[in-house]
């Protein structure tokens, strides 16, 4: 289903346990082939969400739509289309590698299963141990198995609850590396994950969730409507009276001296600095070089939750 | 039915890996076939029989002698008290099997993979309560034709002998010793829904395994016959129990209700 129309769509989606509402009234699409991170702290709503997306629970109120399919509705064809890793791996420790596969692939009816086995096992790193119990297993191990069942049956969406958690650097960055293949294959991802860096890496695009959806955008457009961008000139010397050549023109704010580096939030830096440049020169300023501050995803996040708490408790 | 299949096969190897489950599987059969087989032998090696009359059995239990001398019905009454004990061995294996193999998925946290696959419900059910089921029939099967075969090199009367194929049997070990195993099954899955170690809900589904005991007891004592009328009772009701016990079980291993209730 590789078309414009986005391959998730929700509106309004809210489910409620009792008294308490996980999610409430989240709207969003995904579009095809897209990594689309869900992050918020732990009780937000993003494993109740995929859950929803993944026909595993039905939703209080509201509608999704799952690679063309309704979510209440045509489960079972939603179904044949996702594929999940959950946080736990959740893979049968006194089963082989290979027959856990094998059992994934009767569930999804997998066709030509030995060659989807031989294709992820091998691909993994896995395919020498797959007549060994999972019980003997590392966790990387393990993960890794939990990766290639959501795959066996080749969904057009995969969804993966922190699919890098408690692994080794190595580890994870396979992991990583692998998810970053499946991109590259058209496959559309929802990541749910703790790790900020890794779904600034991976992600087209971010929901931030705290219950409700707190804001939506790629990463890069999200710390820029946040921190505004700011650019880092270095100087050989930064005297404070270079702050005020910068300071009046209409593009620049919040100009601040640093040690050596004068800080200036710039409105369009590859159209501005230039100007901004030719005149700390003229003013005698010895430039080494020019840099944007790149504000980490774990500061817009920071941000966002501050601010989103902040307006729960106004 | 491929998935029926891949289910019951991945939780025999599952579950046969268990030292318990396997030791429950394989023993109690044989314990249950080798106890009224002993106490066979022991009473065919008596002399005691000789002068027993009808009268010295419950006058129910004569009428279904037939034919039979007072002491061949004798032996008839001490051979049919064992069908019972047959009886148990259809419910407490499904029992520890379901138990297991459910507490085992949700403490190992496998059922989340496994139900966002397009499986039904009514698929995993039948899976699970097959793996269960299938050995316990077949334990019930096997050990009743040691019994049988047993008793027929110890008997001497082959009537006696031939009374454990009457209908009365035929309707105890195949019709309702499969009944059992569905109700075993579908307590198992209940209790399991609602525990997080397989010994408690085995110890919990034990309780159900009482009736069976009682019975026992009852017709060991004279308080009960265990006659054609009374199995085909049993039949009829276990029916019922086994269609609202199922829909109860398929009404909890929703999705809905695994990933939200239970606990």
């Amino acid at each position: 289903m590789m078309n414009n129309e986005p391959i998730i769509q929700i509106k309004n989606l809210s489910r409620s346990f009792g008294d308490i509402l996980a999610v409430d009234r989240v709207s969003f699409v995904i579009n095809p082939g897209e990594v689309f991170g869900l992050l918020g702290p732990n009780g937000a709503g993003k494993t109740t969400t995929v859950r929803m997306l993944a026909a595993l629970l039905e939703p209080t109120s509201g509608e999704a739509y799952v690679a063309g399919f309704q979510i209440g509705k045509e489960d079972q064809k939603i179904r044949r289309k996702i594929g999940l890793l959950p946080e736990a791996p959740g893979l049968y420790d006194a089963l082989t590698a290979e027959q856990n596969l094998a059992f994934y692939g009767a569930m999804y009816g997998v066709e030509e299963i030995s060659r989807q086995i031989k294709h992820y096992l091998e691909f993994l790193g896995l395919w020498n141990r797959r007549h060994e119990p999972v019980a003997t297993f590392s966790k990387g191990m393990r993960q890794k198995l939990a990766i290639a069942r959501a795959l066996l049956h080749e969904p057009e969406v995969l969804f993966l609850d922190e699919p890098t958690s408690g692994l080794d650097p190595q580890a994870a960055r396979l992991v990583r590396e692998f998810i970053a293949g499946l991109k590259g294959e058209g496959r559309t991802i929802i990541l749910c994950t703790h790790n900020l860096e890794e779904a600034d890496r991976l992600c087209d695009r971010v929901a931030f969730v705290n219950g409700h959806l707190v804001a939506l955008d790629s990463p890069k457009v999200l710390r820029r409507k946040i921190f505004g961008r700011k650019v880092v000139f270095h100087l050989v010397e930064a005297k404070t009276e270079f702050t005020q050549v910068v300071e009046p023109f209409d593009f620049v704010s919040e100009v601040q001296v640093v040690e050596n580096k004068i800080l200036a939030s710039v409105e369009d830096p590859e159209k501005n600095n230039p100007e901004v440049i030719r005149a700390l020169v003229e003013e005698g300023a010895e430039i080494q070089f020019v840099g944007e501050l790149r504000r980490r995803l774990e500061d817009v996040y920071l941000e966002l939750m501050k601010s989103a708490e902040g307006s729960n408790n106004g | 039915m491929d998935r029926i299949r891949a289910i019951i096969v991945k939780e025999w190897r599952e579950v046969f890996k268990n030292k318990f489950v396997f030791f429950t599987v394989a023993f109690l059969p044989l314990m249950i076939t080798a106890l009224p087989l002993g106490m066979i032998y022991f009473a065919t090696g008596s002399e005691s029989f000789a002068g027993v009359t009808a009268a010295d059995l419950p006058p129910q239990f004569s009428a279904m002698c037939g034919e039979l001398s007072g002491g061949d019905c004798m032996m008839y009454y001490i051979v049919t008290q064992f069908l019972l004990l047959f009886m148990m061995i259809p419910v407490i294996i499904p029992m520890t099997i379901a138990s297991y193999s459910i507490v085992g998925e949700k403490t190992t946290r496998t059922l989340e993979p496994l139900l966002v696959t397009p499986v039904t419900t009514l698929e995993i059910l039948v899976g699970k309560g097959l793996a269960g089921i299938i050995p316990a029939v077949s334990a019930t099967w096997i050990g009743y034709l040691l019994y049988a075969a047993g008793a027929h090199i110890m008997v001497d009367n082959p009537a006696v002998v031939g009374k454990l194929f009457d209908p009365l049997w035929m309707t105890a070990i195949f019709v309702v010793g499969p009944l059992l195993s569905v109700f075993g099954v579908s307590i198992a899955v209940m209790i399991s829904s609602r525990v997080n170690d397989p010994r408690v809900a085995e110890q919990i589904s034990g309780i159900f395994v009482l009736p069976v005991v009682g019975l026992f007891i009852g017709q060991t004592t004279g308080f009960i016959l265990v006659n054609q009328q009374f199995i085909l009772w049993m039949a009829g009701i276990l029916l019922v129990l086994d269609s609202v016990l199922f829909y109860f079980a398929i009404q909890i291993f929703q999705r809905e209700t695994i990933l939200s209730r239970w606990k």
